[in-house]
């Protein structure tokens, strides 16, 4: 045990341990960084400027998290009550991106809705074809897809799906189904029983797919920087600044702590609502 | 196309068979739609035989060829490779060792311990690269090594944290692991050391080669980690294709994009084989 012990403790405790130290430092000259135990540095993170990126990041965030329930939900439903076969098959067509490399499926959806890309080239050749029939529809302006917020949203609905996906469906495969079939029988119909038999008894679940999409988006680094325009910033990409711009090292170590311990809170609200039924058995 | 009249076909369902459902059918095929088309134009355009990647020009594998003839991708890729083989070689070192101990043996502060490895799984990326950026700098490490030592930090980095998810993997596997084997095996004469190597390795290593996989997949897939690791003039296959999409969409990216997909849905589809091996049919 020493071994992974160790290296754990080296590697991963003793860097932590050191933003935290910086976290309350100052910068020293031009390269050095002198512990002193202020809290200058955090309180700098609720200038309105920096409020302003926190806040975003949490919108954005919760905005996709939200999406990703949407769209996930009826998926869900449909491998818990499927055949087996089908329920691996569609396991593995949701997972099969999530493996795919984050760098890979951004640039994906870079190209495909860039001003030249697929989705703008589709509607030119519509519009072509509108204007062709005779209907007046002016000129085509390409639809501005990417670098704006609409873009960040995306990217994150994109990536964290299969973040929600699973613990969804862990929740809904352990429904007690003679409870559905009841409300059926009484006469509610699909949408009704879904609304008032289904969600609330998949709470902790749908609770614990919410937490566990929203802790990454939140953090995400490479969807808002490459997606988003100059000002769509996210505290991910603040920090990045910091460390590779601005060179304040102590202010963007307090803010990776702040967002470890946004984190951390979120954490223990996923182990709760675990220990409430929503456990994953995937990861 | 018969495929395609049984999917519109309705067929009598039971109340609960939702994935029947022509609505949720569709609703599925939206979302799955919306995670493949994005990769799908990507792999189609790598065949483009144009520059303006938009318009289809004919089939062509030059884009391949190119790939192969640019010294800086081939080398990001090669290092990526190397990166992720070194980081899978002692990630299961480690990553089995802690799943054995931690499942076989009691000590103190061993639950502290247990939950302290999950933490490079949840701690946001940027937060750990930002540690690992400063830990080494804190170090002192030399940037200026030769290959394959410029490798060391980044290899470190990937190293801390894929074996916790190598841990996770094996010690799901040894769950399911029946302690009588073993003390069969110490019953008839074989000695501690003789049961873990002939009983215990062998029920393990679907989980060890699983975790391998994974550990494989996760290396060659950071970004942000690496991004904060690698000294300057450290180049690999992810650094590289994002220093170019900052600038354009290039078939030679796509081209080298699908190299990646294939690489990492081989390995996925293969851990994921080994982790639920497909059960004999029965209907």
């Amino acid at each position: 045990m020493l071994a992974p012990t160790i290296w754990f403790l080296f590697f991963f405790v003793a860097p932590m341990a050191l933003v935290w130290g910086y976290s309350f430092g100052e910068n020293d000259g031009l390269l050095g960084v002198k512990i002193t135990g202020t809290i200058k540095n955090y309180a700098q993170a609720f200038d309105p400027e920096i409020l302003k990126v926190l806040r975003e990041s949490v919108v954005l965030a919760a905005i996709a998290t939200f999406v990703c329930l949407i769209l996930a939900f009826p998926v869900a439903i449909a491998m818990t009550f499927a055949s087996d076969k089908a329920k691996s098959w569609l396991l593995l067509l949701i997972m099969l991106p999530f493996w795919t490399n984050l760098l890979i499926r951004t640039y994906a959806l870079i190209a495909v809705m860039r001003t030249e890309g697929l989705i703008n080239h589709s509607f030119e050749w519509l519009h072509g074809i509108a204007v062709m029939v005779g209907i007046p529809v002016g000129d085509y302006a390409p639809m501005p897809l990417l670098y704006n917020k609409f873009a960040v949203v995306i990217g994150l609905v994109y990536v964290h799906l299969p973040f929600m996906v699973l613990p969804l469906y862990a929740a809904l495969d352990r429904l007690d189904r003679s409870l559905i079939e009841a409300s059926l029988d009484l006469g509610a119909g699909h949408l009704q029983t879904m609304y008032k038999v289904v969600a609330p008894l998949a709470l902790p679940g749908i609770a614990a797919g919410l937490v566990i999409t929203f802790i990454p988006a939140m953090g995400a680094y490479l969807t808002p920087d490459l997606l988003g325009g100059p000002d769509d910033l996210m505290i991910a990409s603040l920090i990045e600044r910091q460390f590779k711009r601005a060179n304040n090292w102590p202010f963007g170590s307090a803010l990776s702590f702040l967002l470890m311990y946004i984190t951390m809170i979120f954490f223990v609200l996923r182990s709760y609502f675990e220990a409430k039924g929503g456990k994953v058995a995937v990861h | 196309m018969a495929s395609l009249q049984r999917f519109f076909k309705r067929e009598p369902r039971a109340p609960l068979e939702y994935i029947k459902s022509f609505r949720l059918r569709a609703w599925i095929g939206a979302v799955l739609l919306f995670l493949y088309a994005p990769l799908l134009v990507l792999i189609v355009f790598s065949f483009n035989d144009s520059k303006r990647t938009i318009v289809w020009k004919g089939f062509t594998f030059k884009w391949y060829s190119k790939v192969f003839e640019n010294e800086g991708l081939r080398e990001a890729l090669g290092n990526s490779l190397f990166i992720a083989v070194a980081c899978t070689a002692v990630s299961v070192l480690l990553g089995t060792l802690a799943a054995f101990v931690l499942w076989r043996f009691k000590f103190p502060l061993k639950g502290l311990l247990e939950s302290g490895l999950n933490l490079p799984i949840v701690v946001p990326e940027i937060c750990m690269g930002v540690g690992v950026l400063m830990f080494f700098a804190w170090l002192k490490w030399p940037n200026d090594m030769p290959w394959p030592l410029n490798l060391s930090q980044i290899i470190i980095a990937h190293i801390t944290f894929a074996f916790p998810f190598v841990a996770i993997v094996v010690r799901a596997r040894l769950e399911s692991f029946n302690k009588e084997y073993e003390m069969a095996a110490l019953d008839l004469g074989a000695s501690q050391w003789q049961a873990f190597k002939d009983v215990i390795v062998p029920h393990m290593a679907p989980g060890i080669v699983a975790g391998a996989l994974l550990a494989f997949t996760l290396s060659l897939d950071d970004f942000v980690i690496t991004f904060f690791a690698s000294g300057p003039g450290t180049v690999t296959f992810p650094i590289k294709v994002y220093s170019m999409v900052r600038f354009s969409v290039t078939p030679e990216v796509n081209a080298a994009s699908t190299i990646i997909i294939l690489i990492t849905v081989l390995a996925t589809v293969a851990a994921m084989r080994l982790q639920n091996p497909p059960k004999p049919t029965t209907n």
